[in-house]
């Protein structure tokens, strides 16, 4: 089934009854090529491309929820490519790539928004820096604008420039970024990886996995055991109890982060704005509610919400950078478990297990990175190589000092 | 979430700045740089009771090991660090 604006049209005058589910619901069968572990944004596009670009159609991916039920469920929407270090810059500038055509190429409507982000500015230093980020970008074709305030203050004239700590003095801005779908993400990539034979099954928790010899051979999950050639583990928060029926210990720390939405008002915000120096960012949705967040919570935490002192912090963020928030209701409020790893930067890698791969520590940022991360899992997967653009995602570069100084902070501001 | 402070009674999580698994009470101390990358940078990180070093900041300036269940956030207990520490040292011995 095709979506096109043509069937739109005939199933309005058909009454809708044409629309069948998106993707199968099957059984897991006994053996596949490779098991994805984790139907979330990263292990559904991870099926789609094994399927699409390596040809790799014996696929299951296991979710122990239903699809699309964690980080990818829940996020602020963000996509963007303005990253500074030569390890992140590439494969996030790939990531926009694939976003930027990826309803055409699995034929689903995410409602990709290249609206802009705007990161705001306080200080000399900060503007240095960020037009040193800009350059960076320029180098993989990002494109980037440093804006100084009569910039900005075109924009969006209603922000508190004269803030008595942080007054705005220009911000880095990224026209290509924007906004995504979270929820489409995930359902246009189940179904087109459903569509190229990749079996999705929901409700199938893994409860082990087989090594023998070093050597993977398949998982045990709550609806029986399934043999596979290589497993795939993109489990986010859940990696480090994942990997623990390995028996390794991962350098990451699964912490809570909280994203809230105002009630639905008439457009205000027409792109991204980031307040870094008050912890605070916002957009708003199509639907018209306000999106903002801000940092985790700051414990190790699998409860799938926070508290309320950090339900405070974001708010006079928001009150400090657009005063005029306050007018907003505050509709809901959510919290994910974001796999922080130590150095605040991802891991795409194999592991000491033979045939077992792992895909994680995205900490609060996986959600743009969904379509590259994927990309480079499936190449991973397929040919043992990494990815030309996640070549410094390693698992061993802790133990090696090789660590991705992206922001100087992982799982712990103080650490590192 | 309150924090039964040993000495000072119930105080607010707000007061406290987190450190994580209260294993990093161990250092290792032979110089094997192995052990150190794990140290630094390995964690349990475990799915329910977790014991966390949580430091005082804005109250006495004590360390504390809090038993706390990561799928709740319930508070099971609260130590200082010290009396962990030194007990511990008290069995090796």
């Amino acid at each position: 089934m095709r979506f096109s604006g043509f069937r739109v049209f005939a199933e309005a005058l058909t009454g809708h009854k044409g629309w069948k589910p998106l993707w199968r619901d099957p059984d897991p069968q006994a053996e596949y090529d490779v098991v994805i572990v984790g139907g979330g944004g990263h292990g559904l596009a991870t099926a789609f491309y094994l399927a699409e670009v390596y040809g790799i159609r014996k696929v299951a991916v296991l979710e122990k929820g239903w699809l699309g039920s964690g980080n990818i469920g829940r996020n602020t929407t963000i996509i963007r490519s303005n990253y500074l270090l030569p390890g992140n810059q590439p494969f996030y500038e790939f990531s926009m790539k694939l976003w930027e055509n990826l309803e055409q190429s699995i034929n689903f409507n995410a409602m990709v928004s290249q609206r802009g982000i705007l990161n705001l500015y306080h200080s000399d230093a900060q503007r240095d820096a960020y037009r040193r980020r800009g350059n960076a970008m320029h180098l993989t074709g990002a494109g980037a604008e440093l804006l100084d305030q009569a910039g900005v203050r075109k924009m969006y004239p209603w922000l508190n420039f004269d803030n008595a700590r942080f007054p705005i003095k220009g911000g880095l801005l990224q026209r290509r970024a924007g906004t995504a779908r979270h929820d489409g993400v995930a359902w246009g990539y189940a179904r087109a990886a459903d569509l190229r034979g990749v079996d999705i099954i929901q409700n199938c928790e893994v409860t082990g996995l087989q090594i023998e010899n070093g050597r993977i051979l398949g998982v045990e999950t709550s609806r029986g055991s399934i043999r596979a050639r290589k497993v795939g583990v993109a489990v986010a928060g859940s990696t480090s109890r994942v990997m623990a029926q390995a028996g390794l210990r991962m350098p990451i720390e699964s912490h809570v982060l909280q994203a809230f939405v105002s009630e639905g008002l008439k457009p205000a915000i027409d792109g991204v704005i980031t307040f870094g120096a008050g912890h605070f960012y916002v957009s708003q949705s199509d639907k018209g509610g306000l999106v903002f967040g801000g940092d985790i919570d700051g414990y190790n935490s699998y409860a799938q919400r926070g508290n309320l002192p950090v339900v405070e912090d974001v708010i006079e963020g928001g009150m400090a950078l657009m005063p005029r928030i306050g007018r907003a209701r505050l509709l809901r409020s959510w919290g994910g478990v974001m796999d922080m790893s130590m150095d605040g930067s991802p891991i795409i890698d194999r592991t000491p297990v033979d045939g077992l791969y792992l895909n994680a520590g995205w900490c609060y940022g996986g959600f743009k990175a969904t379509p590259a991360s994927g990309y480079a899992f499936a190449h991973l997967l397929a040919t043992d190589t990494p990815h030309e653009t996640a070549t410094a995602y390693r698992l061993d570069r802790f133990a090696k000092g090789r660590v991705i100084d992206e922001k100087g902070v992982g799982a712990q501001p103080n650490l590192h | 979430m309150l924090i039964p402070h040993p000495l000072l009674g119930l105080r607010d999580a707000q007061e406290f700045t987190y450190l994580g698994d209260a294993r990093l009470i161990d250092r290792p101390t032979g110089g094997n740089e192995a052990e150190l990358a794990e140290y630094v940078y390995l964690r349990d990180n475990p799915a329910g009771v977790h014991r966390e070093l949580w430091f005082h900041e804005q109250g006495d300036r004590s360390w504390l090991v809090v038993t706390r269940n990561t799928l709740t956030h319930e508070i099971l207990g609260a130590e200082l660090a010290r009396d962990v520490s030194l007990a511990r040292k008290g069995d090796m011995a």
